[in-house]
């Protein structure tokens, strides 16, 4: 097989098997091994990919054929790789929680198939090279996300689909203006194509104004201040595992197409999006974090923590160095597992208590000492205390900021840091620690067991952590390349233009 | 005919957005409508109005020459159309949902967090 097949396999295999999944008999046990199979596909394709971009260089593919600008392009460098390689893992991974919390009925619906539509839209944002496909593949995410989200149909449900469904499709409006325009002044949308052309168009005026309706449009795919409400609005009412996925994965494909257009296409007046998107880094850090303070519903809590850590991100794109971009990637990759685990743990706690709120939780130190340790990692993790990923990753974006005499984001990035610890430390006090409310029923509860196959899933992210902590160095490296990769679009350009017949 | 459209683009977004404010589910999803036909407007407008330039290639030529109309907007709005059209009937099927668990379309009977709170 050649290398450049490989970038179409992701969403053939998801979408594919998404089709094939409906195709199958309405019962539970087919349409769930279809999709852990498709999922461990994935994974190894991404890893492939990942082995193949990092030997060979940048990868491209033009499908049916068609010379570059005209055609479809798919596009895979380091960052992309790695995101399709996290991808697959994390699909695994809530495919294999859902098959162990989901009630069967569910799991013979329209479930698995939804799910790997979900994974095969990522993939595809992850991995298009022209930006109406990046719209299309973002469309495709979003819908399966919509109907994922209402499937159960319960009222908190309905309200949090209506608020996040019109709120998205507002977003995919301003996406689809902003492609709209791009096309009207540059007269072709495709990346590579672009980071030549928009350069010599003369116009970096308009070119501002139509980064700005990117901005815009991205940033409230990604969750970002001011335009993150439709997360806290709906990101709790869904079960842990596609909450999970959606903290996984969804959020993600704004901040990567926030990272590749502003590498890539609109560099024309930096000065103004980097500052853009500093302070809205900073406000989201804070918004977020003092959001999840007043929480008291796990869930609620946990999604304010995406929003400040979302922040985190944002502002190391904006520091657009060298260091930060490296920073960004390790904190994208650590980032994605820590919430992740502490989703899955959320559900797993919520199945023992029945319930998410935590004035009725306590004492599940003693009850559940694995669930508790499962616990205890990513959420130290998360708040960036070492020897976890979260330190490395979180002292990278700090010493970016410092290295780019921005104290005010180093500072902030501290202090949210040890409010985020603050905030960890709350679940810890009220679900874990504080004796049992006196009203709750005495049934004697089991501890859970890694048998039951609620704690596999969480047990694989907590040990991800443990590895990406005390073995950064990897990691580090490989995001320094893909950094490399992001500030130098040379090498990007001429894997999708330079192939040109 | 191009500042016509372009009114027209700016009337639709404007009430789009002001029907996204209201309380009614029915008035949102028409709001998105509005804005969906408005970005396709805006698009098809922006790459320039042609009128009798197909975008054929002349005999004993390579390229085209460049009054002509572009065809690929014309593609991206027929997608557009196309997701639009998808996305708003599962929006349509959630607003009935809604509506048969309240027994309105008002988007503040929804609201379940007010409950929650007061337990």
């Amino acid at each position: 097989m050649t290398p450049s097949a490989l970038l179409s396999l992701p969403m053939i295999l998801c979408l594919g098997a998404a089709a094939a999944g409906l195709l199958t008999p309405s019962r539970a046990w087919p349409r769930r091994w279809l999709a852990l199979m498709t999922m461990v596909a994935l994974a190894a394709v991404g890893a492939m990919l990942l082995v193949t971009v990092r030997r060979e260089g940048i990868q491209s593919m033009q499908v049916g054929g068609w010379a570059a600008p005209f055609g479809i392009t798919l596009v895979a460098d380091l960052l992309s790789a790695l995101l399709v390689l996290v991808t697959g893992v994390m699909g695994l991974t809530v495919v294999s929680y859902s098959a162990a919390t989901l009630p069967a009925s569910k799991e013979a619906g329209a479930y698995y198939p939804l799910v790997l539509v979900l994974v095969g839209g990522v993939c595809g944002a992850f991995l298009t090279g022209d930006l109406f496909n990046l719209f299309v593949w973002i469309e495709v995410m979003l819908g399966a996300s919509f109907v994922l989200l209402a499937l159960e149909a319960r009222q908190e449900q309905l309200e949090a689909s209506i608020k996040y469904m019109s709120l998205s499709l507002m977003g995919s409006v301003v996406l689809l203006c902003a492609v709209g325009l791009l096309y009207g002044a540059a007269g072709t949308l495709n990346l590579a194509d672009l980071a030549v052309t928009v350069p010599g168009l003369g116009t970096p005026n308009l070119m501002t104004a139509v980064s700005m309706f990117f901005l815009v449009a991205f940033a409230l795919k990604a969750g970002a201040f001011p335009l993150f409400f439709w997360l806290p609005a709906s990101y709790h009412t869904p079960p842990a595992a596609v909450t999970t996925l959606f903290s996984a994965l969804l959020t993600k494909v704004g901040v990567y197409a926030l990272a590749r257009v502003f590498t890539l296409v609109f560099t024309q007046d930096s000065q103004l999006t980097s500052t853009l998107l500093l302070v809205m880094g900073g406000l989201t850090m804070v918004t977020g974090v003092l959001g999840a303070v007043a929480q008291y519903d796990m869930r609620r809590l946990l999604s304010f923590h995406i929003i400040s850590q979302i922040g985190y991100l944002i502002a190391a794109l904006g520091l657009f160095t060298r260091s930060a971009l490296t920073a960004l990637i390790a904190f994208l990759i650590h980032y994605i597992f820590a919430k992740s685990a502490l989703f899955l743990v959320s559900g797993a706690t919520a199945r023992v208590t029945r319930t998410y709120d935590l004035h009725q939780m306590g004492n599940l130190y003693r009850t559940q000492p694995l669930l508790a340790a499962l616990f205890f990692i990513p959420a130290l993790s998360l708040a960036g205390v070492p020897p976890f990923s979260g330190f490395f990753a979180k002292l990278a974006v700090i010493q970016a900021a410092l290295r780019a005499e921005n104290w005010i984001i180093a500072g902030t990035a501290v202090v949210v840091g040890l409010l985020t610890l603050f905030s960890m430390m709350k679940i810890w006090r009220e679900a874990f620690w504080k004796a049992p409310p006196e009203n709750q029923p005495e049934e004697p509860t089991r501890p859970l067991s890694l048998g039951d196959g609620v704690l596999g899933p969480c047990m694989a992210m907590t040990l991800f952590m443990v590895v990406l902590g005390l073995g950064a160095e990897p990691l580090l490296e490989l995001a320094d390349a893909a950094a490399g990769q992001l500030l130098d679009p040379e090498e990007y350009v001429r894997a999708v233009l330079g192939g040109r017949p | 005919m191009e500042l016509f459209l372009a009114i027209t683009v700016g009337g639709l977004f404007a009430a789009g957005f002001y029907c996204l404010m209201l309380h009614s589910i029915v008035r949102i999803a028409l709001g998105l409508v509005l804005l969906g036909s408005a970005t396709n407007l805006l698009i098809f407008t922006i790459n320039g109005l042609q009128r009798g330039f197909a975008p054929l290639v002349p005999e004993g030529q390579e390229a085209l020459s460049p009054p002509y109309a572009d065809p690929v907007p014309q593609a991206f709005i027929l997608t557009a159309i196309v997701i639009n059209f998808g996305l708003l009937a599962l929006l349509l099927v959630l607003v009935h949902r809604a509506a048969q668990e309240t027994g309105t379309d008002d988007t503040r009977a929804l609201r379940t967090e007010l409950k929650d709170s007061k337990q």
